[in-house]
């Protein structure tokens, strides 16, 4: 039986895309993202220790789970992130993600 | 002038392991890395954190591999020069000249970029003419706390780093202004409590929720702008600001070298992992091939075969003959 879709919706430049992966599919945002082909550096390879896949929230904030501890360390360091930034390495990819849209926005 | 076999630039897992090959080989070699001290991305992103993909070792803390990396190249006796940048590089008649941002001079028959994603480099805040001021009265790092003596400052930032510099520069400083975007600090709660003590006493000024808008200056940094969050402005005069907002890697001036790059990464030859430049060899992380798999054990694998080629160009007149270290053991230098 084939699996249920995951939808990932993402704007870049203004540009909305959305990328569908089988609910089991058993990755984050950030590996998602990499195989879609953004310029994910990840360079700590999804430890939350590099900021490199930060993405932005625009719709559905409510329906993630809370920041852990490592990831709120790292956003805490960053200059510009605001209370919708997340790191795309701790995002599992669940169903319920299906409803959020979020802002592709590397480090510069 | 430091003259070696082989430059090796970027000392990480990878890098370090190069020199051992090299070793095996009679070359001797020079690491040089951006960072302060060796071990790259293991030892300054995931010290602690064990990997699972080194053959030999169930579980490796990332910091006991760099660790055991260090004693096993060290009977091949390789220099280091650390906390400095690799800027550009020279073609001459006896191979190359490798140039640090401090002015180290490297002579060297080849050179072996281990560069992993390039260089740590200060994170930097979005801000229009930051560039200007940099070296002007903003500084990333803090390399000389006297050079703040009795100066007014202005610190950014919420993690270790920033509280660590502000209660040491509140000592040597005119005035400390320590500015974080949000309400409250994670860092170690004991420094924590020490900045918001000093804070009660009058002795920094601590803005919270406060972000940097913007800087001015003539010619030479003389204020901050702030936005706080009800978007009200609130402009400081400073003599310095410090952005401490963590490290993040770069490629930096490897890619005006002349190499073919593509995405940030080398293209080589994966018979011997040379690049378009004779010579010149890039390993590990920093390069890229069809079907490259950045894997520390990839890079150990690419270190190994950049050896033997690499030793036609340090030994041009010898002719190679493969030995094992069970058969010969290590010949030290």
């Amino acid at each position: 039986m084939l699996s249920d879709m995951v939808e990932i919706n993402i704007l870049e430049n203004g540009i909305l895309q959305t990328i569908e992966v089988p609910e089991d599919i058993s990755l984050s945002l950030m590996e998602v993202l990499k195989a879609s082909g953004y310029p994910v550096a990840a360079t700590c390879g999804g430890m939350a220790l590099c900021a490199t896949c930060r993405v932005e929230v625009k719709e559905g904030a409510e329906l993630l789970p809370q920041p852990g501890d490592a990831e709120l360390d790292m956003l805490d360091t960053l200059p510009d992130s605001s209370n919708q930034t997340r790191l795309a390495c701790q995002i599992r990819i669940k169903p319920e993600i299906s409803k959020v849209i979020w802002e592709y926005k590397p480090e510069h | 002038m430091i003259y070696t076999d082989i430059c090796i630039i970027g000392a990480g897992p990878v890098g370090l392991f190069a020199v051992f090959e090299a070793g095996l080989l009679k070359m001797r070699c020079h690491l040089i890395d951006a960072l302060p001290q060796i071990g790259g991305q293991l030892s300054e992103i995931y010290p602690q954190k064990p990997i699972y993909d080194i053959p030999g070792y169930p579980e490796v803390l990332a910091q006991d591999l760099v660790d055991n990396l260090a004693k096993q190249i060290a009977p091949f006796k390789p220099g280091f020069t650390l906390g400095e940048r690799v800027e550009h590089i020279e073609k001459n008649q006896n191979g190359f000249i490798v140039n640090t941002s401090d002015a180290t001079k490297v002579q060297a028959k080849v050179i072996v970029i281990a560069g992993g994603l390039g260089c740590f480099e200060p994170r930097k805040p979005q801000i229009e003419n930051l560039e200007q001021f940099e070296g002007k009265g903003i500084s990333y790092i803090v390399k000389d706390p006297e050079k703040f003596r009795d100066q007014n400052l202005v610190i950014a930032g919420g993690g270790d780093s920033a509280l660590d510099w502000t209660l040491y520069l509140s000592n040597i400083a005119r005035k400390v202004t320590l500015v974080h975007r949000s309400e409250s600090f994670r860092g170690a709660p004991d420094s924590v409590q020490k900045v918001v003590d000093l804070a009660h006493a009058g002795k920094i000024e601590l803005l919270l929720n406060h972000n940097i808008q913007s800087v001015a200056g003539n010619g030479k940094l003389n204020a901050v702008t702030l936005l706080d969050k009800e978007k009200q402005t609130r402009i400081i005069e400073t003599d310095y600001l410090i952005p401490l907002f963590g490290l993040s890697p770069k490629l930096g001036p490897i890619a005006d070298w002349g190499l073919q790059i593509d995405k940030s990464a080398i293209e080589v030859n994966t018979a011997d992992y040379s690049t378009n430049i004779p010579g010149i060899y890039a390993i590990g992380d920093i390069n890229t091939y069809e079907g490259k798999l950045k894997l520390i054990l990839c890079g150990f694998h690419e270190a190994a075969l950049m050896a033997q080629s690499a030793f036609a160009h340090v030994f041009p007149d010898q002719k190679l003959s493969f030995k094992y270290t069970t058969v010969n053991g290590v010949n030290a230098f």
